[in-house]
C-alpha cells in the first residue's frame, strides 16, 4: 500500500490526513507535504493518523522535522492515533513526551496547550 | 540452512517487500500473531538503515537478509556491506590523507548519519529482545530473534 495524503483547514489549523504506509520509501512524500504547508504559512498542523497502517523511524524523523519548522514560527504539530500498533513506536523511542498526541481531529483542533 | 533467503538492490521501494516476505515467513515458522507487527518493524527498521548505508556510500551490491527458522526460534539477519565507519576513519588517518582541515566537516558528516542510525536501531532494540548488531571493515549484520509457538503446528 502506497501513501495517501489529504490537507483540510478548519479554523487556523491544518488537517493533514495521513493513509497507508510511511516508511524509507513513503516517508519524502510526507515530509514534502509539510515543508510545503509550513512555507504556504500553516503553522499549526493536525497529523490524522489513524490511516495509518505502518509507521518507522523515517517516518517518526519526517514528524520531528515538521515539529521543528513549525516551531521556529511558534506554531505547533499535533498528532491523532489511537492506534496501540503506532503508538507504541512513539512511547519506544520517548517521542510521547514531544509530540502532544490526541484522540480525536476534534480533540486536536480545539486544543491549546 | 536458510530458510528463506533475500537479496534486494539498495533502493527504500524493496523494503516493504522485506518487510511482507519476513512477516510470512515468521507466520509460517510459528512467531505469534501479536509479535508479527515487531518483526515487520524490527526488519523494517534493519532495512532501511542498511539501503541507507549503501546508498550514502555508493555501494552497488545488495543488501541481504536471511530468514531462519529452528526448532525454537525464528531469526532474521539483515547484512550490508558498508565498512564500519571506525574502521574506515582510523584507516584514513593512518594513511596519513590531508584530512586535517576537513575533518570538522567530516565529522560532522558522519554524526548526522550516526543520528539517524541511532532511531532505527533504537527502535529495534526496544522491540526486540533479542539482538545483536556486528560491524567490521567487510560491512554490518543485525541479527534477531524471536521464539516461536509450537501450538502453530496445527496447520
Amino acid at each position: 500500500m502506497d501513501l495517501s495524503l489529504s490537507t483540510e483547514t478548519v479554523g487556523d489549523r491544518t488537517v493533514v490526513k495521513v493513509g497507508g504506509e510511511i516508511d524509507v520509501y513513503t516517508a519524502p512524500k510526507l515530509r514534502e507535504q509539510l515543508v510545503e504547508l509550513v512555507n504556504d504559512g500553516n503553522y499549526h498542523l493536525v497529523v490524522d493518523m489513524e490511516g495509518v497502517d505502518f509507521l518507522d523511524s523515517t517516518g517518526l524523523g519526517v514528524l520531528v522535522g515538521g515539529l521543528k519548522r513549525v516551531r521556529a514560527h511558534e506554531g505547533s504539530l499535533r498528532l491523532v492515533c489511537n492506534q496501540e500498533r503506532i503508538l507504541k513506536i512513539f512511547r519506544i523511542t520517548g517521542l510521547t513526551k514531544v509530540f502532544p498526541i490526541h484522540t480525536s481531529v476534534e480533540d486536536a483542533v480545539q486544543a491549546t496547550d | 540452512m536458510a530458510t528463506v533467503e533475500l537479496l534486494f538492490s539498495a533502493l527504500p521501494e524493496h523494503v516493504r517487500t522485506a518487510r511482507l516476505v519476513a512477516a510470512a515467513v515468521a507466520r509460517r515458522a510459528g512467531v505469534d500473531e501479536a509479535v508479527l507487527d515487531e518483526v515487520r518493524l524490527a526488519v523494517g527498521e534493519a532495512c532501511s538503515r542498511a539501503v541507507g548505508l549503501h546508498v550514502s556510500q555508493g555501494i552497488a551490491k545488495p543488501v541481504r537478509v536471511v530468514l531462519t527458522e529452528d526448532e525454537k526460534k525464528f531469526s532474521i539477519e539483515v547484512g550490508d556491506d558498508a565498512p564500519h565507519q571506525a574502521v574506515v576513519g582510523s584507516a584514513a588517518a593512518a594513511s596519513g590523507a590531508p584530512a586535517a582541515t576537513p575533518s570538522g566537516s567530516a565529522a560532522a558528516h558522519e554524526e548526522a548519519a550516526d543520528g539517524e542510525d541511532d532511531m532505527g536501531l533504537a527502535v529495534i532494540s526496544g522491540l526486540v529482545d533479542d539482538v545483536e548488531v556486528t560491524a567490521d571493515e567487510t560491512g554490518g549484520l543485525i541479527r534477531m530473534s524471536w521464539p516461536t509457538t509450537p501450538a502453530a503446528e496445527t496447520a
